[in-house]
């Protein structure tokens, strides 16, 4: 999963890279070890233009809207417009909440993928796909969904709230919830599949050494599936971090309390587009580095090179 | 420490039956061909393959229910299976780690480990800056640390070049004796059952096909796939230039030279018999022997010849008809000299 995306198309890109600089370092869209196949025909690189025109209206598509975004950023105002107080509690909120929905999905996640890739038991494939599921369902769906688990009339939300006072939607503790709602698959998939990937041999060779599952599981299981928890882990907060129909839904738009950046970008985008862009810089910015740093040191290690 | 074993594994329509009994100090070796069933058994006494039917009792306790980690067994698998993200150090300190002990004492049983494998100077390596030999040593060490009830090494030697195996061979008999308890060692290798067994089971399709010292094994092989792969002339002896004066009585010339004690090999297919003392000069081992049996395995007929040095000569059917090999009759035995393989001990 993790290393699927810049597997994707590699003999398109290296043919068209030149044309658009933010593709010119073909570099990131190779994997770590590229395919034999295309380099083993090296009289094969022109595309027939029916693949090379869709080719370059997708990539004219895709990269006009960040050209347009960083052309009309307003570059001189962005320092008072970034230092405004709601922009940088939203700013911060969205880190906040955004770390914390990964720490949760790593500490109940990771133990599922686990469950899903090791442990037989009926109705397994049911439940990851359960588990998949909202990767595919309409954020705004899930939102709804928490609502009605976790409302104040809702199925488990009447009892929080009756027996202990507790109050979730419209809190930053909602925020956090939708964002795990929504991202926590991103991390359980990568690690289930490199748990499923990973030679269990090991973990037996650690059985005859008289480990015990636990064991084996903190001292074999995890460091060997290390950089995979850590893609995982960037892939699930990177999500949570741009989360918006389900935190919307759930957790309300309040300044400082559950406005995260993506929903302060769609408010300014109404009264201040200049704060919106801005914002908007700002996620740009923030996906850049976590592609940059997948490419790096995660999703080469994850490939087990 | 004991090893009695009935192992019995079903899977779909293959089953492995297997008895196994190792006293203490004895070196049990499992031959047999690929999906005879040698790893399955192997696993099975490491609680990595639960029995359908069958005990383990190892040291007068039964454990046939004892998961692997409480089993107390030590296994070197085949490609080591060293943890990569450890140093040899730790790889080797694990099994203590895991049982509990302290850090810095766990570390310093294992350097003590490490230092008889002869590996003191790559403690802090990782696997993947190990040799394969080393890598080996490194696997023997994790696996004796925790001074485990029962042994079990899954071809410890296949994944090693030929020079390495016969270094790491002789190392690893002195280490299977200096154990003490019982072992199992899984191998396809002839001279590998020879010099580190001191008896053989053979397994196909999921039974022992034969079973006993392995030079009783090589002498009456039951298949066609023990008289192949046991099909080896055996001796020990002492080198001096190119000549080798065996234990047993005889003498054999080499086409290298070597010196102290050495094993020696023959294969029974480079061996030539003749009814009258051959003349013909260029094979330079010739003596006189005595038939002491004659055995059709396959398409091969397999003479054993009481020397010295006595040995087995694998022949034609038409070569038993045209000899007129019979037991009792006297016989020469020629051997090339380029014939003769030495090891040291």
């Amino acid at each position: 999963m993790t290393s699927g995306r810049p597997d994707g198309s590699p003999s398109l890109t290296a043919e068209t890279a030149g044309g658009s600089p933010s593709l010119r370092r073909g570099r990131w869209l190779r994997p770590a070890r590229q395919p034999e196949v295309l380099r083993s025909r090296p009289g094969h690189t022109g595309a027939p233009w029916p693949l090379a025109v869709p080719a370059v209206v997708a990539i004219l598509f895709l990269v006009l809207p960040l050209v347009g975004l960083l052309i009309r950023a307003p570059w001189k105002e962005l320092p008072t417009l970034l230092s405004d107080p709601t922009v940088r509690e939203a700013l911060r909120l969205s880190l906040v909440t955004a770390t914390l929905a990964t720490g949760v999905s790593l500490v109940i996640g990771v133990p599922l993928a686990w469950v899903l890739a090791r442990v037989r038991f009926p109705g397994r494939s049911l439940l990851r796909a359960l588990v998949i599921l909202p990767l595919v369902l309409p954020p705004v769906v899930g939102g709804v969904a928490l609502f009605l688990a976790l409302g104040r009339r809702g199925l488990v939300g009447q009892y929080l709230d009756r027996w202990f006072g507790l109050t979730i939607p419209f809190t930053p503790f909602a925020v956090v919830l939708a964002e795990t709602f929504v991202a926590m698959p991103f991390l359980i998939v990568t690690v289930e599949g490199a748990l499923r990937a990973a030679d269990i041999r090991y973990e037996e060779a650690s059985a005859t050494l008289g480990a015990s599952r636990w064991t084996t599981f903190r001292r074999v299981t995890l460091p060997m599936i290390g950089p995979s928890v850590l893609a995982g882990s960037v892939l699930c907060w990177a999500r949570a971090l741009g989360e918006f129909g389900a935190t919307i839904t759930f957790a309300g738009n309040f300044p400082g309390r559950t406005q995260t950046m993506p929903i302060a970008v769609y408010i300014a985008l109404e009264n201040d587009p200049d704060a919106a862009i801005a914002l908007s810089l700002v996620l740009l910015v923030v996906s850049v580095v976590i592609l940059v740093s997948l490419r790096d040191r995660v999703l080469r290690a994850g490939t087990g090179s | 420490m004991s090893l009695d074993a009935h192992l019995v594994v079903r899977r779909g329509q293959f089953t492995v039956d297997v008895e196994l009994s190792v006293p203490d100090g004895a070196v049990l070796g499992m031959l047999g061909p690929n999906g005879a069933g040698k790893t399955t058994a192997l696993r099975a006494l490491a609680g990595l393959e639960p029995l359908t039917d069958g005990h383990i009792v190892l040291d007068g306790v039964d454990v046939t229910a004892t998961p692997p980690e409480e089993r107390d067994v030590g296994v070197v698998f085949q490609d080591y299976l060293l943890f990569p993200h450890l140093t040899a150090l730790d790889n080797v300190a694990y099994g203590l780690r895991a049982r509990g002990v302290r850090k810095a004492a766990a570390r310093a049983d294992a350097a003590g480990w490490l230092d008889q494998v002869g590996l003191t100077d790559h403690a802090g390596h990782r696997p993947r800056q190990l040799s394969g030999g080393q890598a080996q040593r490194v696997a023997l060490a994790r696996a004796l640390v925790a001074r485990p009830r029962l042994l079990l090494l899954d071809e410890p030697l296949a994944a090693l070049d030929a020079g390495t195996r016969l270094v790491l061979r002789t190392d690893l008999r002195r280490h299977l004796v200096s154990y003490g308890g019982p072992a199992v060692v899984v191998t396809h290798d002839a001279v590998e059952a020879m010099v580190l067994t001191d008896s053989l089971v053979v397994l196909e399709g999921g039974r022992i096909a034969q079973s006993g010292p392995p030079a009783e094994v090589a002498r009456h092989p039951r298949t066609e796939y023990v008289a192949r792969l046991l099909g080896l002339n055996f001796y020990r002896g002492a080198a001096h230039g190119d000549r080798v004066e065996l234990k047993g009585g005889g003498e054999l010339v080499l086409a290298e030279h070597a010196s102290g004690e050495v094993h020696v090999a023959v294969r029974p297919s480079a061996v030539a018999l003749h009814r009258d003392r051959p003349d013909h000069s260029s094979p330079r081992n010739v003596w006189a022997g005595r038939i002491a049996g004659v055995e059709a395995v396959g398409d091969r007929v397999r003479v054993a010849v009481t020397g010295p040095p006595d040995l087995l000569a694998d022949v034609t059917t038409d070569a038993v008809a045209d000899l007129e090999l019979a037991t009792g009759a006297e016989i020469w035995v020629s051997v090339k000299a380029t014939e003769v393989t030495v090891y040291p001990v």
